[in-house]
């Protein structure tokens, strides 16, 4: 029998921590070089709080707290067959180093076309006392 | 400063042809904790019934996303991404004829995206631009690599 997991929630994972080492390597991969991304003088004096992580950072975040629905023996995942179907960055406010986030992962649809499944899942990621700094969604595919 | 009121809808802000090799995408599977194996294994790439390794469609997407950056000049006014993934990007082997010791400068290419950044909507009552992003394969007929990549920019 196959259980129906929209809507379900998992526990939250974290704290991370957001290093500037971190920010900066992410940066270094995917190219994104903006100095306030690397040198943190530049994005002070920019009146930032500290180096501001790239766009998509977070999805090492919020990977991690996909992995519990991948994981999730009741969501049927095969991870040799999943493939990215879409994703989406809603950023309440920036990522600077040193902060410190929780991500909290739910299923927001499953649903099954052309023989594929598809599990769009909702990432809230929140700074201390729950403050939000980003919705993050993203949609895997699984081949059928 | 981007003075909103001088843009244009449609107007191209931002053109660049990116290269990816190999190296890039174990560089992007360390800096993400993205480890799948398809972006590194040809063996499991195959079996998994893939044209070969190819790359994680969030290094294109954070790929992608510096045209935008580097035309605001703020990568915090970046408020909202999103993209849908349409073709994976097969990236081959290629040999670092170049100095081995600086494997990220590669000249001989094992894939390429080129990606162009327009003026896709503008609000000047919030002073939000979308930017519209294309990113088609070169070496796949420019087939589409993202679908719908649209960035909002807070001016």
């Amino acid at each position: 029998m196959t259980v129906d997991i929209t809507g379900r929630e998992y526990p939250t994972v974290g704290p991370y921590h957001v290093g500037s080492e971190e920010i900066r390597r992410f940066a270094t991969a995917v190219k994104n070089t903006h100095p306030f991304h690397h040198d943190a003088q530049a994005a002070r004096a920019a009146g930032h709080k500290d180096l501001i992580a790239p766009p998509t950072f977070l999805v090492s975040i919020a990977q991690r707290a996909e992995a519990r629905m991948v994981n999730d023996p009741e969501a049927k995942v095969d991870f040799s067959r999943v493939v990215h179907a879409d994703q989406r960055f809603s950023h309440h406010r920036s990522v600077v180093a040193g902060d410190e986030l929780y991500a909290t992962a739910t299923v927001v649809s499953v649903k099954e076309l052309a023989g594929n499944r598809l599990i769009t899942t909702q990432v809230e990621i929140t700074a201390a006392e729950r403050a939000p700094v980003s919705t993050i969604t993203s949609t895997l595919l699984i081949r059928g | 400063m981007i003075a909103i009121e001088n843009l244009t809808k449609g107007e191209v802000v931002a053109t660049r042809t990116i290269n990816i090799n190999r190296a890039d995408l174990i560089r992007y599977a360390g800096a993400s904790g993205d480890f799948n194996p398809i972006h590194w294994s040809e063996a499991t790439a195959q079996a998994a019934e893939l044209p070969g390794v190819i790359a994680h469609g969030m290094l294109s997407m954070g790929l992608a996303v510096d045209l935008v950056t580097e035309w605001t000049n703020d990568p915090a006014t970046i408020i909202d991404y999103q993209t849908r993934f349409s073709a994976m990007v097969p990236v081959e082997e290629t040999t670092h004829t170049a100095n081995p010791a600086r494997p990220f400068d590669n000249p001989n290419p094992g894939a390429q995206l080129d990606v162009v950044a327009k003026v896709g909507a503008i609000n000047e009552e919030t002073r939000v631009v979308r930017v519209d992003l294309t990113v088609t394969n070169p070496h796949d007929d420019n087939a589409r690599v993202l679908t719908r990549a649209q960035a909002q920019v807070q001016l």
